[in-house]
Formats: C-alpha cells, sequence, structure tokens
C-alpha cells in the first residue's frame, strides 16, 4: 500500500507534475534529446555531401529504404535536411530557450510561486512531447520522412505521394505535429504573459524585471500571433492531403502524368501564411537568447548593462518590425515585384534595434572587470556570431542582391549564424549560468571552457565557408554537385564536412559534463555567481514553492552592479532587505 | 530532490461565493483568469484574422468561386447562441444555478444546430471538397463549435466549483467573457460567410 | 583568457574578411547587361558589411582584451548609452537609405519594366525534373497548353495539341535554352507540377516558377558561351539533378540553329 502511494507521488511530482521548475527541466531534456538527434542527422547530410558514394557504417539496418547499402539516396537526403530543419527550429530552438529556460526561471524572477496556469502549463509540456513523438514516427512510415523542407511549401507538400517518396503519410504526420506543437506552444505562451502581468511579487514593477524575463514576455506575445497563424495554415494543409479540398492546390497540375484532382488554389497564400509566421520565429528563437546575454553579460562584467531602458525599447521594436517583413522571403516567388520594396524597407529598418542591442553589449564589456567563465565566454561568443549572421542579413533584404544570392548557400550560411549559432550560444550561456539553480550542482568550468573554444572555432569554420560556396553560386538542399560550375566547390564542402563532424563531437564533451555535474557535481550555493535577481536569492535548487513558504520583497532593479553593497559587496540583491 | 525538507505551503486561498460578490477585487481574487481569457480572445482573434485573409486571398484568385447559400438555421441557432449570452448574464449577477445549467443546455443546442445546419448542406452535395465556399464554411464553423464547445466545458467547471460554494467570482467573470467573446465571434463570421462566403 | 579570446576573435575576423576581399571565391563573370548593377550593388554592401563587421569584431576583442580579469574600478562607456544609440543609427539608417535608394532602381531596372519590345519570346516549362523551352516557330505564335494532353512518356512536355491546334504545329519544344547575344529575351515561366525555380548564376537571373501562375522574366545575354541553368527552388527527390543548358549562340549562327530545328512541314 504505502509503496503504491509513494510511486503515485513521484509520478506526481517528477512526471506529471504542474511544477513549473520540473516542466522547464523537462522540456530542457526534450530540447537535448531533440539537439542530438537534429545533430545527428546534419551529421549524415554532411557526409553524404563530402563523399557521396562512401557507405555509412550501420545506417543501411537503420533505414534499409533510404540508405540501403548505407548509401544515402537523393530522397533520404532530403528526408534528413526536412527533418534536420524542423527538429531544430521547432523542438529545439523554441523548446529550449523560450518554453525551457522561460518555464524555469519566468516565475522565479518575478516572485511567483508558480505559473498562473500550472495545469495549462504542464499540458502544454505534454503536448509538445506529442507533437515530437508524432514527427518522429514519420522516420518509421511508408515511404518515409517528408521532403518538402521545413518550410513545406505547397504544392509538392500538399498534392500527396504522388509527389514524391515520404509525401504521403510523412508528410500528413509532419503537418499534424506541427498543428500540435502550435497548441502546445499557444498554451505555454498564455501563461508567460499572464505570469507577467498578474503574479509579479511586491514591488516587482515592470522597470524592475530583469532583462531576461522581458526578452521572455515579448517573445510570448510574439509566439501567441506566429503559432495562431501557423495553426489554421497548418490546418489547411492537412486539409489539402487528406480531404480533397484545394486551399493551396492550383488547377491543372500534371504530377507523375496523372492530372491532379484540384482546383483553383494558391500556392503563394501557404508561403504568405507560413512566412507570417516564420520570420517571427525566427525572433522566438534569438530573443530569449538577447535576454540571457543581458542578464548574463553584467554579471560577469560586475557592471551594469548600458542603456537598459534602450535595450527594452529595441526589443519591443523588433517585436512589432517582426510582423511587417515576412516578404523578404518571397522576393523571388512570384509575388508582385512592387511589393518587394515595401518589404525591403522593414527588414532593413530592424537591423537598427538589433545593431543598437549590439553595441549595448560591447559597451558593457568596455572597463569592466570581466570573469572569464564558461557562461561569460558563450554570452560573449554569442556577441561575435550574431554580429556575423546580422550583417549577412544586409544582402539578403535588399531585393538586388537576393537575385543572386536567393537559394544559395549564402542563406544557409546566415541563418545559421543568426538564428541557429546565435541561439544555440544563448542556450549554452543559459546552461551554464543556471545549471546551478536548476539542479543545485555545479558544472565543471574546465570541460566547459574547452567546449567554448572548439565549438566558437568550429561553427566559424563550418558556416563562414558556406558564405563563399553562396557567392560561387551553390545551390541549396542538393544531395550532391554534378553540375559542372559546382564541382571546384566540392573540396569547401569536404572541408565544412570535416568541421562539422568535429564541431558536433565537441558536443559530446558537452553532453558528458551536463550528465556528470547533475550526478556528481559540487554542491551549488544559493548565489555562486554573485547576481542580483530573484533565482539567486532562493535555494539552489528552490523549493516546490520557490521562495519557501516567504514572499520576496523586491526593493531595487536588476541591474544593480558596481555598487557599493552590504559586506563589501559590488551589488544589491533585487531582494536585498531579506 | 529537496521536497522533503519543503516548508508547509500556504493555504491556497478560496474565498466561498456569498463573500467573493462583495470582495471582488479583494485579496486572493485574482484577475488572473480574467487575463487569461483575454490573451485567449487575443490569440483566437489572430487565427480567425488569418483565416479571413486566407479566404479574401484564395477568392481573389479563383475563378472557381461559387457562393454558397447558407441554411436558414443558421439563423435560428444565432438566436440560441445569443439567448444563451444573456441567460449566462442574469445567472452570473444573481448567482443562479438554474441561469448556469439554462445556458450550457443553450450552448449545446447550438452546436447540436450547427451539425444538422452541416447536414443540410451535405444532402444538397456541398461537401467540404465540392468547391472552396464550402471548404471555408466548413472551416470556420468547425473551429467556431470547437472553441463553443471549450466554452461549455469552462461553464461545467464553473458549475461544479459553484455547487462546491468555492466559485471565484473572477472565475465567473472570465467564464462569461469567453461565452460573449464566443457570440461576437460568431456574429462576426456569419456576416463574413454571408457577404464573401 | 581574455586576451586569448581577443585574439581568436581578431584572427577569425581577419581570416573571413580576407577571404572575402581577396575573391578566393566569388561570382562567375557576368554576361547580362543588368548583372553589372546588381554586382555593383553587392560590392557596395560588401564594403559595408565588411568595415562594419570587422569594427563590430575589433571592438569586442579590443574590450574583452582590456578589461578581462581586470580588477581596477569599473568604467561607465564614455556618455552611456545616447552614443551607441545615435552610431546605429546614423551609420545604419544612411546605410539603409542609399541601400534601398540605389537598390531599388537596380530591382526595378530588372523586375518592375517591361521586356523590351521584339524581344524573343521563350515559354518555359519546368517539372519534376527537368526544364523545356518552346519556340513560336515559324506563325511567331504559340499553340495552347492543355493539361490533360501533358504527357512525358509522349513527350508532349506542354501539353500541345497539334492535331486541332495549327498555331501549335510548328513551335519548337528543345531541352536547352539556346539564345542569341545582345538581342533581349522573354521568357515566360510555367510550372506543371510543383514550385520551381530558374537560376543562371552568370546571368545574374533568379525566378520561382509557381504553378498556376505564368510568370515573365527578361533579360539579355552579352557573351555567347554554354553556361548552367539550376533549378534552385525544392522541388522533389530529383532536385538537385533539375538543370538545362543556356547556349548563347551568335546571331547567325542562332537562325541557323532555329532553321534546323523547325519541323518539315
Amino acid at each position: 500500500m504505502t509503496h503504491v502511494a509513494v510511486a503515485q507521488s513521484f509520478l506526481r511530482r517528477q512526471v506529471f507534475s504542474v511544477d513549473h521548475k520540473v516542466i522547464g527541466r523537462q522540456y530542457l531534456d526534450l530540447a537535448l534529446v531533440a539537439v542530438f538527434t537534429g545533430m545527428l542527422l546534419s551529421w549524415l547530410m554532411r557526409f553524404h555531401l563530402g563523399w557521396p558514394e562512401t557507405p555509412v557504417p550501420g545506417l543501411g539496418k537503420l533505414a534499409p529504404t533510404g540508405a540501403a547499402g548505407g548509401v544515402i539516396t537523393p530522397e533520404y537526403y532530403l528526408a534528413l535536411m526536412t527533418m534536420h530543419g524542423t527538429i531544430m527550429i521547432f523542438f529545439v530552438l523554441t523548446t529550449a530557450p523560450f518554453a525551457g529556460f522561460g518555464n524555469f526561471l519566468l516565475p522565479l524572477q518575478v516572485g511567483a510561486e508558480d505559473m498562473a496556469f500550472p495545469r495549462i502549463n504542464m499540458m502544454s509540456f505534454w503536448v509538445t512531447l506529442l507533437a515530437f513523438l508524432v514527427l518522429l514516427t514519420a522516420f518509421f512510415v511508408g515511404d518515409g520522412p517528408p521532403l518538402s523542407g521545413w518550410t513545406a511549401y505547397a504544392p509538392l507538400s500538399a498534392v500527396g505521394e504522388d509527389a514524391g517518396p515520404g509525401q504521403g503519410a510523412g508528410q500528413t504526420l509532419w503537418a499534424i505535429s506541427i498543428a500540435i506543437f502550435c497548441v502546445a506552444q499557444l498554451l505555454g505562451a498564455l501563461n508567460f504573459i499572464a505570469t507577467t502581468l498578474d503574479l509579479r511579487t511586491k514591488g516587482m514593477s515592470l522597470a524592475r524585471l530583469p532583462f531576461a524575463t522581458w526578452a521572455w514576455l515579448i517573445t510570448a506575445v510574439i509566439a501567441l500571433v506566429a503559432f495562431a497563424v501557423l495553426l489554421p495554415a497548418c490546418i489547411l494543409l492537412i486539409l489539402d492531403r487528406v480531404a480533397g479540398t484545394s486551399f493551396f492546390i492550383p488547377g491543372g497540375l500534371v504530377i507523375s502524368d496523372r492530372l491532379q484532382p484540384h482546383a483553383g488554389g494558391s500556392p503563394l497564400l501557404w508561403q504568405h501564411l507560413f512566412w507570417f509566421f516564420g520570420h517571427p520565429e525566427v525572433y522566438i528563437a534569438i530573443l530569449p537568447g538577447f535576454g540571457v546575454v543581458s542578464q548574463i553579460l553584467p554579471v560577469f562584467a560586475r557592471k551594469p548593462l548600458l542603456g537598459p531602458r534602450v535595450f527594452i525599447t529595441c526589443l519591443i521594436a523588433i517585436a512589432f518590425l517582426s510582423y511587417t517583413v515576412w516578404g523578404h522571403h518571397m522576393f523571388l516567388s512570384g509575388m508582385n515585384p512592387f511589393s518587394a520594396t515595401l518589404f525591403s524597407v522593414p527588414t532593413l529598418v530592424i537591423t537598427i534595434p538589433a545593431a543598437i542591442i549590439t553595441l549595448l553589449w560591447i559597451g558593457t564589456i568596455y572597463g569592466a572587470r570581466l570573469r572569464l567563465t564558461s557562461a561569460s565566454l558563450f554570452a560573449l561568443g554569442f556577441v561575435s556570431v550574431f554580429v556575423t549572421g546580422g550583417l549577412s542579413g544586409f544582402f539578403l533584404a535588399q531585393p538586388s542582391t537576393d537575385i543572386y544570392l536567393h537559394g544559395t548557400y549564402f542563406v544557409v550560411a546566415h541563418f545559421h549564424f543568426v538564428m541557429g549559432v546565435a541561439a544555440m550560444f544563448g542556450i549554452f550561456a543559459g546552461t551554464y549560468f543556471w545549471f546551478p539553480k536548476l539542479f543545485g550542482r555545479m558544472m565543471n568550468e574546465t570541460l566547459g571552457k574547452w567546449h567554448f573554444w572548439l565549438t566558437f572555432i568550429g561553427v566559424y569554420s563550418i558556416f563562414m565557408p558556406m558564405h563563399y560556396l553562396g557567392l560561387a553560386g551553390n545551390v541549396r538542399r542538393y544531395s550532391a554537385f554534378t553540375d559542372d560550375y559546382l564541382q571546384p566547390l566540392i573540396p569547401l564542402h569536404r572541408f565544412i564536412t570535416v568541421a562539422a563532424l568535429f564541431t558536433g563531437a565537441v558536443q559530446l564533451l558537452f553532453l558528458f559534463n551536463l550528465m556528470r555535474s547533475r550526478l556528481r557535481g559540487p554542491k551549488a550555493p544559493n548565489n555562486p555567481w554573485e547576481a542580483t535577481t530573484l533565482e539567486w536569492s532562493t535555494s539552489s535548487p528552490p523549493p516546490h514553492d520557490n521562495f519557501g513558504g516567504r514572499r520576496a520583497v523586491v526593493t531595487h532593479g536588476p541591474n544593480e552592479y558596481g555598487v557599493t553593497g552590504p559586506g563589501g559587496r559590488d551589488y544589491l540583491m533585487q531582494a536585498e532587505s531579506q | 530532490m529537496s521536497t522533503a525538507i519543503l516548508p508547509p505551503r500556504p493555504p491556497t486561498p478560496t474565498v466561498p461565493v456569498a463573500s467573493v460578490a462583495t470582495a471582488d477585487g479583494g485579496p486572493g481574487d485574482s484577475h488572473v483568469a480574467q487575463t487569461g481569457v483575454w490573451i485567449g480572445i487575443g490569440t483566437i482573434t489572430m487565427s480567425f484574422a488569418a483565416l479571413t485573409s486566407a479566404l479574401v486571398v484564395r477568392q481573389s484568385g479563383a475563378p472557381d468561386w461559387q457562393h454558397l447559400h447558407l441554411p436558414a438555421l443558421l439563423y435560428v441557432n444565432t438566436l440560441v447562441l445569443l439567448a444563451s449570452s444573456l441567460t449566462l448574464e442574469s445567472a452570473r449577477r444573481r448567482l443562479s444555478p438554474l441561469g448556469l445549467h439554462v445556458t450550457v443546455a443553450l450552448g449545446l443546442l447550438f452546436v447540436v444546430g450547427q451539425v444538422l445546419a452541416w447536414r443540410q448542406l451535405i444532402a444538397q452535395q456541398q461537401l467540404l471538397a465540392s468547391g472552396p465556399s464550402s471548404a471555408f464554411f466548413y472551416v470556420f464553423t468547425a473551429l467556431h463549435a470547437a472553441h463553443v464547445l471549450g466554452g461549455v466545458g469552462g461553464l461545467l467547471y464553473v458549475q461544479r466549483r459553484l455547487a462546491a460554494g468555492v466559485l471565484a467570482l473572477s472565475t465567473y467573470k472570465a467564464a462569461a467573457l469567453y461565452w460573449h467573446f464566443m457570440a461576437v465571434l460568431w456574429l462576426y463570421l456569419l456576416a463574413l460567410l454571408t457577404i464573401r462566403g | 583568457m581574455g586576451k586569448f579570446f581577443a585574439a581568436v576573435v581578431t584572427l577569425i575576423a581577419l581570416a573571413s574578411a580576407a577571404i572575402f576581399a581577396l575573391h578566393i571565391w566569388w561570382l562567375p563573370p557576368d554576361i547580362s547587361t543588368h548583372g553589372s548593377r546588381i554586382d555593383r550593388q553587392l560590392n557596395e554592401t560588401m564594403i559595408v558589411a565588411g568595415i562594419l563587421f570587422v569594427a563590430a569584431q575589433l571592438a569586442l576583442a579590443t574590450f574583452v582584451w582590456r578589461s578581462g580579469g581586470a580588477r581596477g574600478p569599473i568604467k561607465t562607456f564614455p556618455g552611456g548609452a545616447t552614443p551607441m544609440v545615435v552610431l546605429a543609427t546614423v551609420l545604419v539608417g544612411i546605410e539603409i537609405l542609399v541601400l534601398t535608394f540605389v537598390g531599388s532602381k537596380v530591382w526595378a531596372g530588372v523586375y518592375q519594366t517591361p521586356a523590351a519590345p521584339g524581344s524573343l519570346q521563350i515559354e518555359v516549362q519546368a517539372e519534376q525534373f527537368a526544364f523545356y523551352f518552346r519556340y513560336a516557330g515559324a506563325d511567331g505564335r504559340f499553340g495552347g497548353m492543355h493539361p490533360e494532353l501533358m504527357n512525358d512518356a509522349t513527350e508532349n512536355f506542354f501539353g500541345l495539341d497539334p492535331a486541332n491546334d495549327t498555331t501549335a504545329r510548328d513551335d519548337i519544344v528543345v531541352g536547352s535554352l539556346v539564345i542569341p547575344v545582345n538581342q533581349p529575351i522573354e521568357l515566360r515561366l510555367h510550372a506543371k507540377d510543383v514550385n520551381h525555380s530558374l537560376y543562371v548564376p552568370e546571368l545574374r537571373i533568379q525566378q520561382d516558377i509557381v504553378p498556376g501562375m505564368v510568370i515573365p522574366l527578361h533579360f539579355t545575354a552579352t557573351q555567347t558561351g554554354k553556361y548552367e541553368l539550376v533549378c534552385t527552388q525544392l522541388c522533389g527527390l530529383g532536385h538537385y539533378s533539375m538543370r538545362a543548358y543556356v547556349d548563347v549562340k551568335s546571331p547567325a549562327d542562332f537562325m541557323q540553329w532555329l532553321k534546323e530545328q523547325s519541323p518539315a512541314l
């Protein structure tokens, strides 16, 4: 009897828990599984691009149709690419920085006991997990996973299996998975906003909100609008696929010599709906990184963030502008060329707040007493890769230069730097910084620093050369380079492949550090980094109700570094009076 | 984990209904439910706005658009839904359980009415895949009906809490807000489908 | 550690920029009349972005070099946040104005002007996974396209109906884009099944081809030779192999070629 009762309570506490901290950790664990899955797929892709004829040991058994004898077929390459993009963007770059860290930290940072709607919060995680499992199922059905990319352009994604292997059940599962994911993130974003608006503790005015919480709040607003549009778009796509409607499929299509039974739909409608979500999604991935870096840099620089109000104003400006720029993905899509200029201007304008924020970070480092830890190194690395990724955006934001570079590896380089690598660096910085609070133990700093150096050099070796490929006209989403003009670029592809395999292997160092520190790391004190925000006022990890039955009373802003505090400290906690 | 050394959790403040009626906004009566519903309304509005723009785009470029004659039953359903808003408002003000039962019944009646309207259309061979106007009709009405059923779920929750005497007035207000929004959304959809469908 | 970080960032920034500046990998030579303007726009953007890239990375490196492990009193950036706001707004703002003003003219020249009168009209059919090109033939008129007649097995890629449609009888359908040099060309792009995109790096043209739409694209080639035309919109498993050749011929050679292709009537 008692045994059963204990088992139930373990399930309640650690599995089906409504505690935001457990849910946050669950999200992070899901992202960890997803990121290594996505990385494995990119390894296979890169290996194939470097050495297309060489079999991958063991892959023939795992994917007998897609890679018979271990050699990846063109369709399996595209399937790997589609799944890599989908997993990384939805289940890593959305779940980790936003849902994962946000869930664990936002209630702590505003001084709440939990999220506003704990049950909805729990549902949000389990629905996300369901979406992930549905997506993975696509690997094991019929002709395998879909191959129309993470953007799923119609009609390729809408017409069904006539369009190729994986376009049957695999593509349907993709659309269902993303629709489910939208529901999950809407539930999550609802909680983030309600919690920040209503459950702030005494003294926690909006002006005293920590920067990371500001970023999560604004991200939640963006997510609410973005996923609210992607959800109906996915429903229409599913109906086109399974119910014979023609929302995105025009008439008169002949595929595999069969006239398709559809009429009147608009392929561009899908692109408009998708990118209305898709561009803000970039900011869903990166804005939490902005918040994390803005919170971490002052801690390790031992001085306040330069221009905190400017920072928040810029975040809000980016959020607004993010909804006016989606057409820059569609300059060459066949939409009215006059609208290209209309979309180009806000796209270029959005670089102003982004540039201001970058300069604020650099100005914060000026004259600091910089402590170089794994967390601060990744935050500094974030600044570097974000600058790199942001500047290549200049070329793609202009319709005239996009004519040449659209559809080439230049685009791949751009978005991997600006939303892939930069967001990952934000996640790494956040992990090293908040690990003590997440698990009550410290991570190994030596391993962490090696992880940083090798990763930093690694990502530049992978993605910087992709700009050069793009300038040479190298088309993306090709499973092999058989064109005459692409042959001379193959050595550069091999270099990138070696760099990718190496950088991927370095991540095992991180995984090892993560797992070992979780079990054996030295016990963490309450405030190991001498930071100001509320999560550092409570124990590591915090008790179930976050502040041990007391209510944190906030007396200071989050940015009080480089001051004369009590006991000779150079900072003031937000809840100093406790 | 550290759950073993938890200090006693402060009791969750739930104020009985009778006192809530006067203690609106007082201690323990958080507005969080209403905030949540407002955010939800924003999201739902955005989703239906996206579908509306999809309809406009799909209609503008298509040679195959045929106007759909809406079944007259929809107007009866409209009256049912509007009536349910009125009964809910009076039930909420008087804290009358009977009014709440009537509202739930009217809500379910509305959904049944919508299903009957679909059956009429199906009988006229107006199916989901028959054409763009009927496709949009089914998408709009089905999504709206699903949201109404969600609202019925919310009202049932209110009913249970009310019966147990632990309902916060703000929760009731939030549920009512959502319910009225369903009526407003339906009026919008009806107008859209009449004019553009 | 701060100095090491500064050194690594500096090295990465300078090496990356040098490879751009030395054109070790660069665009193929331009062979179109409009391409030089695109190239100039790209070069100007490259210079500005390059300067901003190196400046930002070096600023980051310098500040980390100096403040890494520093123990003295902290210093606020001179002027606080204001110079940052002004710097970013003015520098980036001017850049945006210039790029937009010049760039939109370049774009307009390619996409917002009609093709020159007397352009050679060529119809393009894109399908999984090939391009086909159609010339009007002696009558100067294209036959109508009928989706129900499109069939790869019978090689009726455009769905022509020569039995009933006299204008279709002399249409020339080939697998390469053969064009005369220095003559304006207007392509009319059709897709039979899914999205495709037509990209010729040397011609500085790229345009999506969308089923259900007919999209015009015009250009003039300035040099004879054979170039590759590839698909840049994900279209299915054979996407990587979807290509054709652009064969730019002298006017005389082109006329000769056209004559050879004309079906004997």
